[in-house]
């Protein structure tokens, strides 16, 4: 099969331009620990509010500057709806969700994951800036979706 | 079948059987567009805080009606529709007694399958949108409905199949007609892809959702669902790349640039949609970072065959304008048929198509998904994908099918409306996308009811894009309205005439084509190789190593 010349520099340059993609995707990822959130700690999701650590949602300091928050998902809210943390904190967010698939995500930083039912899901963040951030569900889980909010307030 | 090859081949006609069957497809088709296109209207002006639903009416069985009637609906009775009357076409104008009867039993299957689903999701037992992730339950009979409707969808494939084989046993040893390959093409990739849901639905919604077992693996019906959800997108292209390579050319008075490449770009989709799904899932627990990376690495090959076209087609338009007397660089684009909708509409969507392309890659860029994912940026890069470049390129479509099937003609004037009906498209779209695309960076959420989250900042500052978005959405209500209504005085009231099915003649000095091309069982193969590959560790795991499973829940 012939490729006229032209042809074969433009499929060339798209080429290397997508290998650049994907080799900077991958060295952020695995030379950088830039992962996508995908944790495989699995839980019953139907007895989450009896199993450790989510039976006590809640922020519990692990270091200086450093957080463990502890979430739960469910239609249609997040617990515990506000948690507070000086400015410069790195937070570990550590979601399940206790009835449908749900989405977490914190406008303004880049944690964004899947909560689905039976498994946690973790993403980190260091809130350099003070503010109100609003967490939000974004995925649809039925009739109140809409009103599925909590928030981290940064002071 | 002979005459099919000589001077004339412009004067072939769908006959008479061949075209009641494509009509039946297309006017479905457009039913349904008509009706989600209430159904976007009343979400954009939800979303943008113009209106309020009256309490009957929930918000998500809106956008459950939207995305089932617009993204399964509209684009699958299109596709097959347009697919028989090519194949019709590009084999001497009929097709045999077993592609006819099989594309009849489909139809029928997809219009029950079609109703059930409507009954449930209008009676708000299937709110659960057109991706029904579980532990949301609908409804069984909306599992059955939409399982007929892939179903159906496969036994029109097998029409199109049988339409191949006859016209092989006909011509033995020639090299088929190149809209027909790529209509087979089409139909394989659908076949393959469409497993993975067939396999969800049947072995384990509908036994769930009847209360037959009690819980459900989630994560195995997330991942059944993405290994069809990614090839769906190339299910919507592949018939929109054959009526760019096949009929835009004979449409500007040019010849197809390469039959040999067109041929390759097709086998490609077919090898590389599918390993790809879990570039919808990267922000899924339970599947591990390397699995993911080798899908977007997988993703990243499959916009090759994309690129492919891309340069066929400027190669095709630079040539006819060439051949029309063009000098200089650019002056070939002054000779294109601007003023044809036939040709107007399906460019404009290949312009929608290089934004829409590039926010793909962003979307499939592995950790960059973060940004963006499940923000309302994805939907405004697929209404730039499936909702311009393949909407519009079936509006072109349209435009000559529809009379040519009926014996009609597009008169100048219905043209000069098409050409209205096509810039409002446009215009809607770069307003209602454009401000998708920022709302999401800002973090606006997508599937979502008109919120401000009890007053918060952030997402009060998003309101008046929001507005934007809901003009946008007004402006593309009101080209689909006209387009419904064209497509109706084309079927049932224009002038009686013949309206020319533009198929693309080869270049004389173009090279025989390879023959491995229609070795279907290497090429199958070779798919089913790719897919194993990239599929078959992380779903015995996930089966394997499943946490508990879900009972069925209705939150809505
Ligand atoms: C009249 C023209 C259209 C309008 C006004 C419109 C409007 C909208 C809006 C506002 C949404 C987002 C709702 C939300 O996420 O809350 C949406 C979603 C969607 N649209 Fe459209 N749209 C139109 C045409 C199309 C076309 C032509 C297609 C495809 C062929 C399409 C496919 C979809 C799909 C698949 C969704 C996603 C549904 C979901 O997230 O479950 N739309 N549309
Ligand atoms: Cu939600
Ligand atoms: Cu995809």
């Amino acid at each position: 099969m012939h490729l006229h010349r032209y042809e074969k520099i433009w499929l060339t340059v798209g080429i290397l331009t997508l290998a650049a993609f994907v080799i900077v995707a991958g060295i952020n990822a695995f030379a950088m620990g830039a992962m996508p959130p995908s944790d495989r700690q699995m839980i019953d999701p139907t007895k989450v509010d009896q199993t450790p650590p989510f039976n006590q949602p809640g922020l519990k300091k692990i270091g200086p500057n450093e957080y463990d928050a502890t979430m739960t998902a469910f239609v249609f809210g997040f617990a515990p709806a506000t948690i507070e943390v000086p400015v410069g904190s790195t937070v570990h967010f550590r979601v399940t969700s206790k009835d449908v698939v749900h989405g977490f995500q914190i406008v303004g930083t880049n944690v964004n994951m899947m909560v689905v039912p039976g498994l946690v899901n973790t993403a980190s963040h260091t809130f350099t800036k003070p503010g109100n951030y609003l967490i939000l569900c974004n995925e649809y889980c039925g009739a109140g979706h809409q009103l599925m909010a909590a928030h981290v307030v940064v002071k | 079948m002979a005459q099919a090859q000589m001077a004339d081949v412009q004067d072939v006609r769908v006959d008479r059987p061949a075209a009641r069957l494509s009509l039946a497809h297309v006017l479905v088709a457009f039913l349904a567009f008509g009706i989600a296109a209430i159904a976007g209207l009343l979400q954009g002006l939800v979303r943008g805080g113009v209106i309020t639903l009256p309490k009957w009416l929930n918000y998500y069985e809106v956008l459950t009606a939207h995305g089932v009637y617009m993204g399964l609906v509209f684009t699958t009775f299109f596709i097959i529709g347009f697919l028989f009357s090519g194949v019709a076409r590009t084999t001497g104008g009929s097709l045999p007694p077993a592609g006819l009867r099989l594309g009849w039993t489909g139809w029928w299957m997809m219009v029950v399958g079609l109703v059930m689903a409507t009954v449930t999701v209008l009676t708000n037992n299937a709110s659960v949108l057109y991706t029904f992730y579980a532990p949301m339950k609908a409804s069984p009979y909306f599992y059955i409905g939409t399982g007929l409707l892939v179903v159906g969808s496969w036994v029109g494939g097998f029409g199109i199949f049988a339409s191949y084989r006859a016209w092989k046993r006909k011509n033995p040893g020639k090299l088929s007609p190149l809209f027909t390959f790529m209509a087979v093409c089409t139909m394989v990739l659908w076949q393959i892809a469409t497993i993975g849901v067939a396999l969800e639905v049947v072995l384990q919604l509908i036994p769930w959702s009847f209360g037959w077992v009690p819980t459900i693996n989630v994560l195995l019906s997330r991942m059944l669902l993405w290994y069809f959800g990614h090839p769906l997108v190339y299910f919507w292209l592949l018939p929109v790349y054959a009526m760019w390579y096949v009929n835009i050319p004979r449409i500007i008075g040019g010849k197809i640039f390469s039959d040999s490449l067109a041929r390759l770009s097709f086998l490609l989709f077919i090898f590389l949609s599918t390993p790809v799904g879990f570039h919808h899932q990267l922000m899924d627990p339970g599947i591990s970072p390397e699995w993911k990376f080798f899908h977007v690495l997988l993703t990243m090959a499959v916009v090759v065959p994309s690129l492919m076209t891309a340069f066929s087609m400027f190669a095709v338009f630079e040539s006819a304008g060439r051949a029309k007397g063009a000098t200089g660089l650019f002056g070939w684009f002054k000779k294109l048929p601007w003023n044809d909708v036939r040709f107007f509409a399906p460019v404009a969507g290949m312009i929608a198509f290089i934004p829409g392309g590039t926010g793909g890659i962003i979307n499939a860029s592995y950790q960059m998904n973060e940004v963006v994912h499940n923000t309302i940026w994805v939907t405004g890069h697929f209404h730039l994908t499936v909702g311009t470049a393949v909407a519009m390129t079936f509006f072109g479509i349209a435009y000559w099918l529809v009379p040519h099937l009926t014996g009609r003609q597009l008169t100048p004037a219905v043209n000069r409306l098409g050409l209205v009906q096509a810039v409002i498209w446009a215009t809607g779209m770069l307003l209602m996308s454009g401000s998708m695309h920022i709302l999401g960076l800002l973090g606006s959420p997508r599937r979502t009811a008109y919120t401000t989250y009890m007053n918060d900042p952030t997402a009060l500052s998003w309101m008046p894009l929001q507005g934007v978005m809901a003009l946008g959405g007004s402006l593309l209500f009101i080209s689909a309205m006209l387009m419904v209504g064209i497509v109706l005085y084309l079927a049932f009231f224009a002038p009686k005439g013949f309206e020319e099915y533009p198929i693309g003649e080869l270049d004389d000095t173009a090279e025989t084509t390879p023959r491995f091309m229609e070795r279907w069982s290497v090429i199958l193969s070779l798919a089913v190789f790719l897919i194993v590959i990239a599929y078959a560790y992380p779903v015995i795991d996930v089966i394997q190593n499943a946490p508990p499973g879900s009972p069925p829940l209705r939150t809505w």
